[in-house]
């Protein structure tokens, strides 16, 4: 079975949604990313590969603002999300977040039923005027979080009594609820088996056609699978970026080379 | 032999049975404990358990049993005539046991050989002087069957006491030579070990759970002695409580006393709902200040600091109540007050109780709330941020709403303890039992008066003393609904939440 086939792939837009320039992001004194340059295109998926510690979970992070919450986290440079700067002092994290969602690498519904979980995002930032349009909401998400079929007859049984597959789907939904036009995701994947997989990889490929997906993953198959753009980082720094068929196939950077025939990681 | 030298030798034999047992193991492994079953240690754990257990068991039940035996055989040298008017056997039991006692002192002291301990007779001496001369102080002249039942009880503990030590100290060498011979290699010490180890553990908590229960088993045969002399109906229903002092019925046989428990019940309810009204925002307010806002370096001031409250003893706050919160309240609500209304009296108020009763409690809250929204996972608030919640609104609707069963389990926690409370009753609320709306009047609770009705010298079989039973068996009673409930609670939730 060949796992690494690239398929010939279409981009659909090349306007830049997210651009990081020469970041840096210190945890107290220790330097976790250093330097980091990179172009997010919308209506993309984009992955970022590397082996455990190399700080992409980290700079994902960053582009939400979610790092703020950690005390000793200080950001550096700039980040630019469609020209503006996200950690100018007039930006709200709270805004960014409602504009920029993320789902999180251990499902984490919260401990309420499956409508509230869908509907929270919604109500705390006042998108539906009645309950019928938030019921509207709600089914728009599950389906486009594609488990509106599973769950359309116990909306309100508690989201934590899904299966794990289905939590994070859920948690898709409940991120796509807010109307975000960026989606990012932390190894959305990897505590989930195989056919779960599977299915939130075919719902990534759907999510495309709408927002701009950051996906970061522990499984090169799975970059070579749902992105069209790779980001390799190694250590803290960008190693490498490009057309995810490029990087693959035709790898500029020894390292990046090293790293996908499995020789570090 | 004196108990304690007993106790000591035996734990030497203990000692000794250990190093040998240890050594008798090794040697039947050749000097390598690997080819022993159990670890070294155990083997001689097992020689100092076999020991001392069994026994320290009987040394306990001998200590009990010995004082009656001896009893009953001193007590047939007093003869009936001898008991005076007004005195019972037992009385002169405890005579006959204080002048043994005195004789005892009097050897030690010297004053007296033993010989003439046992031989002296109150013709020709006068015990009580030369007891009183050692610092043995007797109430009256020692009347010769005393004296006589004195020296055979003297006689009768010594001769006990003796075979007493021979016994339990041959039991510890039986104890030890038995299981010193078992101690060789393929010997399972250490499973032995380890079930001694868990009797004992049942053992502590047999002794909790038959603790409980003999305190409610007194609770209720008091109760049911109480309602024999008083009706059920007028306990629960009669909105009165008055005690006549004296006790006794009236011409048609009712008794004279109304001992109704409504005004008490309703005391200890208002003041536990003010009392929670007050301690349980401020305290949930402070634990989620402390755990989601607050800096480690504030938190780990300002936690400590809150949890000293819960170590003030009840009846400094009690002082506080009644020197400067009833004051304080009278200043404000009393008669030419400051809101020129006079709802209040006195100092001691339902109010003034309440108010320093939810300060007490302010720690429970706030130190349970606390630790239990500290577990809610770091991944709920994570996903909440990643929303775009702000911090309150995460707070609020994620959350509060799963640590719910638990700040519910810290506030019943709390309830019981203002149920409970008596201190700061005493000293702040007053003694007054009334049915009053009015939170500035002077009230009481049930705890309050159980320890006023017991503390009298009304006679013990008397419904006025006997119904402090009866009021501990209700409060009993509603505490446990209490911590069933909350147990309840925190059971339902939790399903729903994990």
């Amino acid at each position: 079975m060949n796992d690494m086939r690239i398929v010939e792939r279409k981009v659909d837009a090349n306007e830049v949604k997210i651009s990081a320039r020469t970041c840096q992001v210190y945890y107290g004194d220790t330097h976790a990313i250093k330097d980091v340059d990179v172009d997010i295109q919308d209506k993309t998926v984009t992955a970022f590969i590397g082996p455990s510690g190399c700080g992409k979970s980290t700079f994902l992070r960053c582009l939400n603002r979610m790092n703020d919450t950690i005390d000793i986290c200080r950001v550096e440079g700039d980040i630019h999300l469609d020209g503006e700067d996200i950690y100018d002092p007039k930006v709200d994290p709270v805004q960014l977040r409602a504009k920029v969602g993320m789902v999180f690498q251990k499902p984490n519904p919260f401990p309420k039923s499956i409508y509230d979980n869908i509907a929270y995002g919604p109500r705390i930032h006042g998108l539906a005027k009645t309950k019928a349009d938030l019921d509207e909401i709600v089914e728009k998400s599950l389906r486009r979080g594609a488990i509106w079929d599973e769950v359309k007859d116990r909306l309100h049984a508690p989201g934590t009594g899904l299966s794990g597959g289905q939590q994070q789907r859920l948690c898709i939904a409940r991120a796509i609820a807010t109307e975000p036009e960026v989606l990012l995701m932390d190894e959305p994947c990897s505590a989930l088996d195989p056919i779960a997989t599977a299915q939130v990889e075919e719902l990534i490929d759907e999510l495309r056609a709408r927002y701009s997906v950051v996906i970061v993953t522990h499984s090169m198959q799975q970059a070579a699978r749902v992105s069209q753009k790779t980001a390799f980082f190694h250590l803290g720094n960008l190693v490498e970026f490009g057309e995810t068929g490029q990087i693959f196939t035709n790898p500029q950077d020894p390292r990046t080379e090293s790293y996908i025939t499995g020789r570090i990681g | 032999m004196p108990v304690l030298w007993i106790v000591l030798i035996v734990l030497t034999l203990g000692g000794v049975g250990f190093v040998i047992g240890r050594m008798r193991a090794m040697a039947s492994a050749d000097g390598d404990p690997r080819h022993l079953h159990s670890l070294p240690n155990y083997y001689g754990t097992h020689v100092f358990l076999a020991v001392t257990v069994p026994s320290m068991l009987l040394l306990v039940m001998w200590l009990l049993v010995q004082p009656l035996v001896i009893n009953s055989q001193v007590s047939s040298l007093i003869p009936q005539e001898a008991v005076s008017e007004g005195s019972s056997l037992g009385l002169m039991m405890a005579d006959v046991r204080r002048v043994a006692d005195g004789l005892d002192t009097a050897v030690a002291a010297g004053a007296m050989t033993s010989e003439e301990a046992s031989q002296i007779r109150t013709e020709f001496t006068d015990i009580r002087e030369r007891l009183g001369a050692v610092g043995v102080a007797l109430g009256s002249d020692v009347r010769p069957e005393v004296l006589k039942a004195a020296q055979r009880y003297r006689e009768l503990s010594g001769r006990y006491g003796l075979i007493m030590a021979v016994v339990i100290i041959g039991i510890a060498l039986a104890g030890m030579a038995f299981a010193w011979s078992r101690s060789h290699a393929e010997f399972r010490a250490r499973n032995v070990v380890e079930s001694a180890i868990k009797s004992l553990l049942i053992l502590a908590s047999s002794i909790a759970i038959l603790t409980t229960v003999g305190i409610v088993l007194s609770l209720i045969f008091n109760t049911i002695e109480f309602f024999k002399l008083y009706p059920a109906a007028n306990f629960f229903f009669e909105p009165t409580w008055l005690p006549s002092f004296g006790g006794g019925t009236d011409s048609d046989g009712n008794p004279l006393s109304k001992l109704g428990i409504l005004p008490l019940l309703w005391g200890t309810l208002y003041i536990s709902v003010i009392a929670l009204l007050v301690a349980v925002p401020i305290g949930l307010f402070a634990a989620i200040y402390l755990s989601e806002y607050a800096g480690p370096a504030t938190r780990a001031f300002a936690k400590p600091m809150i949890e000293v409250l819960a170590g003030i003893p009840t009846i400094v706050y009690g002082l506080f109540a009644l020197l400067t919160v009833g004051p304080l309240l009278v200043d404000v609500f009393g008669a030419g007050g400051l809101l020129n209304v006079s709802w209040m009296q006195g100092g001691t108020a339902v109010m003034t109780a309440g108010l320093v009763m939810g300060i007490m409690l302010i720690p429970f809250v706030s130190s349970l709330s606390d630790d239990i929204i500290n577990a809610v996972p770091q991944a709920m608030r994570d996903g909440s941020l990643g929303l775009g919640a702000t911090k309150s609104e995460t707070i609020k609707q994620v959350v509060l709403p799963a640590a719910l069963p638990g700040i519910v389990g810290a506030i019943l926690l709390a309830a019981s303890r203002a149920i409970g409370e008596t201190m700061i009753v005493v000293l702040g609320a007053g003694a007054a039992a009334r049915l009053s709306m009015n939170p500035f009047d002077a009230m009481t609770t049930v705890t309050a008066k159980i320890v006023s009705q017991l503390t009298g010298d009304a006679d013990f079989a008397s419904p006025e003393a006997l119904v402090a039973f009866a009021l501990g068996m209700t409060l009993f009673l509603v505490t446990l609904g209490l911590n069933i409930f909350a147990l309840y609670i925190v059971r339902k939730y939790r399903e729903q939440y994990e």
